[in-house]
């Protein structure tokens, strides 16, 4: 690897690194508990208890052996599409189309296991296509992003948005008409993929393997970024585009290649809502997890493994969204208002890097 | 096809037109403010839902719809203020707060907004410019609402204001240079939070249009990426506020096909159709990036176009 050389070595000493390590951590706790205090101050306004509402939110997410699978099943799709904003954010790209990836993953997976499931193939065959089927699709559907940033200089963040619309309306425009199962009369769906074919759960638990594919997903990917001359280019890219085309690095391909992982990634947490909750691709699969994944992202510092507890924390947040909607009638959105603060309040925490002495070199030192 | 099923697909979409395109109008014109400044606001769209159920509770309320619309555009300075002043500390990245505020706005919109989704406020009356004509269909068409015209007067002050006034000259220094900005005693992030709210503002106002006029209710699902598509359109039009009235035009006909197909009965395909909108921004933004006139008129400052 001799992309980057330093005329004068970098001198990365054990208490530099734990010092940048300490700030990435302590930040963006910092910045929960002010975003708790700001939420508190709002419940205090509307007359409801703080103390109340962070109980049941432990309570529903972590209180019984329910609770903890009920958050860990709804923090599988929140991995997926937190590695989904976490690979291109790595590169420098701002996407925040994984919703429109998952929909369209989850879309084709229903869509190929019709033919599939009628015509009698094994199990042990289709279970793997539809999940195949779910991450070209959304990879190829991503990797649209990636090509048009590269190539055209088409934004990615409003092009992977109107990409989310598109995919959901493609989906809608099936779903309503040619792939319509006759039997979906309230709700317009395609046809169920039936009780075989759907994703089991991890034995002894509620929970099913979607959230094994998000772990491994996030220990691989976080291998591949870290680990790899694939992830070290990524990385150059996303520090300066222009140093890594100037360097000769294939700057159009390593960003497709993020964008296509990326999208990949959301299409197979689309496949487990489709094989493992829903059993068939409706309305549904539009729920949020995409854009929620964006900021767990931002919160884990878009790095895969640290994703994977920030998701847990989330999937934490809406599983209790139920309790806490019956016991202190509160409406559903509640748990959005807490995200949408914690959000703001995170990316005003970015000012503070580099300005605490304690998280700095000590004067003197070689810095470079 | 007949004529005349071509003509009452004409008319509903001229009619669809002006009526779709209000709110893309007033998002698109503040976001131009905006970036003439030298910073995007993504976070317009949630501008535009907290915009829609504060006009219509305010609405519900007074029984004044007007005064739904100043609310709307009061809770959009509150927003956009936001944006503005988070955006001016160091090392705060304008696209990713953009994103913030949207998840934020859209949330609080909710979270307030659940009480109103069932009773009914009163509405912006239209103006009937089409009583001469016997024809119902144009009639219904030109029933236009006067956001409509405020929208066009706007963009004309402003487009007067960037050339002639000393404001409009001081917004687009910031936005073209901070440095020459600084040089000349004005302070850069003063004016970009100025235009950030004032931009806010006329997103609100949008909104409002949202619930108070077309499809004129609050649901949840009222605003479904408009506030983004004016962003995009922004870059179509090429920071030029006439050229938004156009471009907002257009992008209001293309909302419009699916429906109108819908009025003559051709129901087939209505989703694709709906898709219109977005394809278009989708091309438009294809076809604009990189081309040197898009190029020559972006402001220098806007992180978007660097």
């Amino acid at each position: 690897m001799t992309a980057v050389t330093t005329d004068t070595p970098v001198r990365l000493t054990d208490s530099t690194k734990f010092r940048a390590w300490a700030e990435a951590v302590a930040i963006p706790v910092g910045a929960l508990v002010v975003s708790a205090l700001i939420f508190s101050i709002f419940l205090i306004f509307l007359g409801k208890s703080p103390v109340d509402y962070f109980q049941l939110l432990w309570k529903g997410g972590f209180g019984t052996s329910f609770s903890i699978q009920n958050t860990l099943q709804r923090a599988a799709p929140l991995i997926l599409c937190g590695l989904a904003f976490a690979i291109p954010a790595q590169i420098g790209l701002t996407m925040i189309g994984a919703e429109g990836a998952l929909v369209l993953g989850g879309f084709s997976a229903a869509a190929i296991a019709i033919p599939l499931v009628t015509g009698g193939v094994p199990v042990v065959l289709t279970m793997p296509l539809m999940a195949i089927a779910a991450m070209i699709a959304g990879g190829a559907w991503i990797a649209i992003v990636g090509w048009l940033r590269h190539a055209r200089g088409v934004n990615e963040t409003i092009s992977s948005l109107l990409m989310t619309y598109i995919a959901i309306a493609i989906m809608n425009f099936f779903v309503e008409g040619l792939l319509r199962d006759p039997g979906s009369a309230n709700k317009p769906s395609t046809m169920p993929i039936g009780k075989d074919y759907m994703v089991g759960t991890i034995p002894g638990t509620d929970v099913h393997w979607g959230l094994l594919a998000g772990l491994i997903l996030a220990v691989v990917l976080q291998l591949l970024m870290n680990r790899t001359t694939f992830g070290f280019a990524a990385r150059v890219t996303g520090g300066n585009a222009r140093a890594a085309l100037a360097q000769g690095l294939p700057v159009g391909r390593l960003v497709v290649a993020c964008t296509a992982i990326a999208g990949a990634c959301a299409g197979l947490a689309g496949y487990f809502e489709v094989a493992a909750i829903h059993g068939q691709a409706n309305a549904s699969l539009v729920a949020g997890y995409g854009f929620t994944g964006i900021l767990i992202s931002f919160l884990a510092r878009h790095n895969p493994i640290v994703v994977v507890p920030v998701a847990v924390m989330f999937g934490a947040i809406a599983a209790s969204g139920g309790l806490i909607q019956r016991r202190m009638d509160m409406p559903d959105a509640t748990a959005l208002v807490l995200q949408g603060i914690i959000f703001v309040v995170l990316l005003t925490s970015e000012t503070l890097y580099g300005r605490f002495a304690i998280f700095q070199q000590k004067a003197g030192a070689d810095r470079t | 096809m007949s004529d005349g099923i071509l003509a009452t697909i004409l008319i509903s979409m001229l009619g669809g037109a002006i009526r779709v395109s209000t709110p893309f109008m007033f998002v698109a014109l503040g976001e131009t403010l905006t970036e003439k400044s030298g910073r995007i606001n993504l976070g317009l769209e949630g501008n535009l839902v907290l915009g829609a159920m504060v006009a219509y509770a305010v609405s519900y309320h007074t029984g004044t719809p007007w005064l739904g619309v100043l609310a709307a555009g009061v809770s959009g300075v509150f927003l956009g203020s936001m944006h503005g002043v988070i955006c001016s500390l160091p090392r705060v990245n304008d696209i990713a707060v953009g994103i913030a505020m949207m998840s934020f706005g859209t949330g609080v919109a909710f979270f307030f907004g659940k009480p109103y989704i069932q009773p009914s406020a009163p509405r912006l009356e239209a103006l009937p410019l089409g009583s001469w004509s016997d024809s119902p269909g144009l009639r219904q068409a030109l029933d236009i609402n006067p956001l409509f015209f405020v929208g066009i007067v706007v963009a004309i002050v402003m487009w007067w204001a960037f050339a002639n006034s000393r404001w409009g000259l001081i917004v687009r220094m910031t936005g073209d240079s901070e440095p020459a900005a600084r040089a000349m005693g004005v302070q850069p992030h003063r004016v970009r939070i100025a235009s950030t709210a004032i931009g806010g503002f006329l997103a609100g106002v949008g909104g409002a249009f949202l619930s108070l006029s077309y499809p004129g209710s609050w649901n949840e699902g009222l605003s479904s990426g408009q506030g983004l598509m004016a962003v995009a359109l922004v870059i179509f039009a090429r920071w030029n506020p006439l050229r938004c009235i156009v471009a907002a035009l257009l992008f209001g006909a293309a909302g419009a096909i699916g429906p109108a197909l819908q009025s003559v009965g051709i129901s087939q395909g209505y989703y694709f159709f709906n898709a219109a909108p977005y394809i278009l921004t989708l091309f438009i933004m294809i076809a604009s990036a990189r081309s040197s006139s898009s190029a020559r008129e972006a402001p220098g400052e806007l992180s978007i176009t660097k």
